[in-house]
């Protein structure tokens, strides 16, 4: 009991040191947390942050924290990102060491996918779904803020990897056994799994929240052929969420049974099964991959409607094909490792079934474009980054199905090349997806427009950027260039296209510092949102002020078919008069301190489980279940109501008619 | 309880209010994940099975005598879990807080049973890091234990509650909730009893 107890072992490295690297960022990091300390107290913020941030339980507020995170996430894994092409400039450099670049491609990989794609979608779609299907909330405010905080617990254990103890360094994929712990021994990978792990518990609570928000909350008249594209697409995605996340908790959980508890899941010693990892890991990755460019497809349909003024062109095309491609996303995995010798059956069968993927994604392409098709096409900027999606997706797509013919896979796998396919879907598509997203609803989020002038300059910035960095990896792809390399001799061919690459990957190192700007340039000169309708919406988020009352609507609009904000507008203009509704004391979820604290014990136990101190672990684990417990006692009286009086003053203000 | 539910507009008092109808459902949900986080594990223990590194098979190690009990407790627990619901709907207090505590009785006999078990198997040389199918078997039934373990403490849990506060649409909920996990259990255990124990003896 007392070896259990009292058994600290170190590893061999606990403060990482001797980078300046990893000095700047011991010397960040700490001037970081003191000057946001000093701020706090300074302005006396303290129980302002407890208040109004560490215990929301609004949506809107929730989805505000997500897309901070996202932000920041984006910036970490693009300086990752900086790094690596800054060793790959030119052949023989010596920026970074092997075992750097191995750590910095694990990260950036790991952090784009699952701490910046995913909390930016997650975001986006926190902010606006309620208000899309006119709902006051999500069916579980409580449990969408322990979604948010599992998340950023996760986050921030993944990211103290590169000061404490090292970063993981077996690829986002992680596969065994290099990743098992004979061969990678340390905390770094323990770090992987158990950041994953908690981050992903909040994943799966979102999927089963959205879900029933959907299913369940929708305004009255809106029935499921009626709603909005984003909202379908989320609902969709929560779906593929529900059935995907389990299987990575349990390849997680059991690779780190393998690596902390000496179990032979993966490990050749002792019968296991290394292909296992990579089967399990697929099975989720490939519906992840989805996860991630489903919403982002959602939020385009938005916009190219919007801005052409016309409906979407064949809405219910839409929806099957986002259904169709739901259900293929489950039965593709093997196309990632077509090489690992699965034998001609599987692998064709798996080649047709990745192939047959490019036609309901192939039918959404014509939708967007006859959608555009005699539209009065506004080339606003969430507009620009909608149309610039279609063209690079589409060049990813095609590469997609290449890679997808098996044989051929044999020459293209893990060469430049595919990283080139993924980087334009998923830069093209979700990146895209959630950069226009974030501007198109950005004066829905803080109340004032995004400057359209410099939007334009990110974009432009952002897009060459884009092209010159990644059509040059197609090329020395085919030219023979592996991934994961960390320097390459002279001689090859590749210089002059690696040097391009570099360049173009500092021009979208450019068009982000000006996304960034931008936001700081427009809040100094703010043009406000008035009318809650920037952009002459059609669906219901542009009916509530911008930013929306906490409780979103006074009262509950009802819907009379797609597009339900222009119906309503249309018969405003053609002089229908509505009826004064009828305002109603307003039922509303209370501030929740849960959430939050069980995160923290949860990132104890992560730590703890990390550096395999068994007994930190299990307390942070017992902390989170006395916490749970403890909610469950105090599960009463957990709402109020915002008296009529008070939500018309609100409306008033809001210049509304009450 | 079939004439109750049929009689027009009856609705049991855990589905009277929005809120209680939206978290039940949302709770069928969650055990959907369980179901593939189930499925998965089973999927990993059919692959590893026959991967004993030379050592013990399944045959070598499972004991009918203490599975079948494992079972027997199981099933039954289910079934007083169910009465104990019936009890709450007749807003009986003494039947309900019966029934809960034999369920927990029972659902403790099972974990102690288990527990025995696996102690055994660890004391023999058999224990998880042995080989694969080892690992595979003892995180499949573990995990499904650590589920019992942490239904046990919540049905307890609900329970003072409701000696607090007797029957509310609040309480009812919780109560119906710990129900469906329960019972979810218990079918999960039909497929750990079949395809792990019954086979692994054949
Ligand atoms: C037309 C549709 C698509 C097809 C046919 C397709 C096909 C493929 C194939 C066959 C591979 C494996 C190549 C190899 O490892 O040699 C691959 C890799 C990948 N794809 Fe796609 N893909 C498509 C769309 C997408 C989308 C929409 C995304 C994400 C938004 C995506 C993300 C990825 C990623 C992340 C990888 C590489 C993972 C890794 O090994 O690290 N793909 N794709
Ligand atoms: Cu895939």
């Amino acid at each position: 009991m007392k070896d259990f107890l009292f058994n600290f072992k170190m590893p061999e490295h606990f403060f990482i040191t001797g980078d300046p690297l990893i000095y700047g960022a011991y010397v960040s990091i700490i001037l970081v947390s003191l000057a946001i300390l000093f701020v706090l107290t300074y302005y006396k913020k303290w129980v302002w942050l407890w208040r109004e941030w560490l215990t929301t339980v609004d949506h809107k507020k929730i989805g505000i924290m997500y897309l901070v995170a996202a932000l920041l996430m984006l910036f970490r894994g693009g300086v990752d990102a900086l790094l690596m092409r800054i060793q790959l400039t030119a052949p023989n450099m010596h920026f970074l060491d092997a075992e750097h670049y191995n750590q910095i491609f694990t990260t950036h990989g790991t952090i784009m996918i699952l701490f910046m794609a995913m909390p930016f979608l997650i975001g986006l779609m926190n902010v606006a779904i309620p208000l899309q299907i006119g709902a006051r909330d999500v069916a579980f405010p409580a449990l969408n803020a322990v979604s948010f905080w599992m998340f950023a617990a996760g986050a921030m254990l993944f990211n103290i990897s590169f000061v404490l103890g090292g970063s993981p360094d077996a690829g986002w994929t992680s596969y065994t056994p290099l990743a098992g712990s004979a061969l990678d021994p340390g905390p770094g990978q323990n770090y992987y799994l158990l950041g994953l792990q908690i981050a992903g518990i909040g994943t799966l609570v979102t999927g089963i929240n959205f879900l029933v928000t959907i299913l369940k909350m929708r305004a009255p008249g809106m029935t499921l052929w009626r709603m909005p594209l984003f909202s379908w697409s989320t609902l969709i995605t929560s779906v593929i969420i529900i059935f995907a996340f389990p299987v990575l908790t349990i390849a997680l959980a059991l690779l780190t049974l393998d690596r902390v508890f000496g179990f032979h899941f993966f490990t050749l010693a002792g019968g296991g099964s290394p292909m296992m990892w990579a089967n399990l890991f697929w099975i989720w990755g490939h519906p992840e991959v989805y996860i991630v460019i489903l919403p982002a497809f959602g939020l385009f349909s938005e916009i190219f409607s919007t801005f052409a003024r016309k409906k979407l062109f064949g809405y219910n095309a839409m929806v099957y094909s986002m259904l169709a491609i739901s259900a293929l996303s489950f039965l593709v995995w093997v196309h990632h490792f077509f090489t690992m010798g699965s034998g001609p059956w599987i692998n064709s069968i798996l080649s047709i079934s990745t192939m047959l993927i490019a036609i309901p994604t192939g039918v959404k392409v014509f939708n967007w474009l006859f959608t555009l098709y005699k539209g009065r096409v506004e080339f606003k900027t969430p507009m620009l980054w909608a149309l610039g999606f279609i063209p690079i997706f589409l060049v990813g797509g095609i590469t997609g199905v290449m890679l997808a013919v098996a044989p051929a896979d044999y020459q293209y796998h893990n060469s430049y090349f595919l990283i080139a396919h993924f980087h334009y879907v998923l830069i093209g598509g979700t990146v895209y997806g959630c950069i226009a997203g974030l501007i198109y609803y950005w004066p829905k989020i803080v109340g004032w427009l995004l400057n359209e002038h410099l939007g334009k300059w990110a974009f432009w910035w952002f897009t060459i950027g884009f092209n010159l960095c990644f059509i040059p990896m197609y090329i020395v792809g085919l030219k023979g260039m592996t991934r994961r390399m960390y320097t390459y001799p002279a001689g090859l061919g590749w210089e002059t296209w690696n040097l391009i690459a570099t360049i173009g990957a500092f021009a979208m190192g450019i068009g982000f510092i000006i996304l960034v700007w931008n936001m700081y340039y427009s809040f100094k000169h703010r043009q406000n949102d008035t009318t809650g309708d920037p952009w002459n919406g059609r669906t219901l988020e542009w009916m509530t002020s911008s930013p929306a009352a906490e409780y979103n609507f006074a009262v509950i609009p009802q819907v009379k078919g797609l597009d339900a904000f222009y119906l309503i507008k249309k018969e405003r203009a053609a002089g229908v008069k509505e009826e004064a509704p009828e305002i109603k004391p307003i039922h509303m979820p209370k501030r929740e301190a849960f959430p939050v604290i069980m995160s923290a014990f949860m990132f104890v136990a992560g730590f703890g489980f990390v550096f395999e101190w068994l007994q930190i672990g299990f307390l942070g684990l017992l902390g989170s279940v006395i916490t749970m417990i403890w909610r469950s006692f105090n599960d009463y009286d957990r709402d109020y109501y915002i008296p009529v009086e008070e939500v018309k003053k609100t409306e008033l203000a809001a210049g509304r008619r009450v | 309880m079939e004439t109750t539910t049929a009689t027009k507009g009856y609705q049991p008092m855990e589905y009277k209010s929005e809120e209680g109808r939206l978290k039940i459902f949302g709770f069928w949900v969650f055990l959907s994940a369980e179901i593939v986080l189930f499925s998965t594990l089973f999927a990993t223990y059919f692959v590893l099975v026959h991967q004993t590194a030379g050592g013990p098979a399944g045959k070598d190690l499972f004991e009918v005598n203490i599975f079948a009990m494992e079972t027997f407790f199981l099933l039954t627990s289910s079934f007083t879990c169910g009465l104990a619901i019936l009890y709450m709907r007749k807003n009986s207090m003494k039947g309900y807080l019966i029934w809960t505590i034999i369920t927990l009785l029972l659902g403790l006999g099972f974990l102690i049973l288990e527990i025995k078990e696996f102690s055994t198997l660890v004391e023999m040389g058999a224990g998880p890091t042995h080989s694969a199918f080892l690992s595979a078997f003892f995180t499949l039934v573990g995990t499904h234990g650590l589920h019992v373990s942490l239904g046990i403490v919540w049905v307890t849990s609900v329970m003072i509650q409701v000696i607090k506060r007797g029957f509310t649409p609040v309480t009812a909920r919780k109560i119906f909730m710990t129900g469906l996990y329960w019972h979810f259990l218990d079918v999960v255990w039909i497929f750990l009893f079949s395809t792990i124990y019954l086979l692994g003896v054949a």
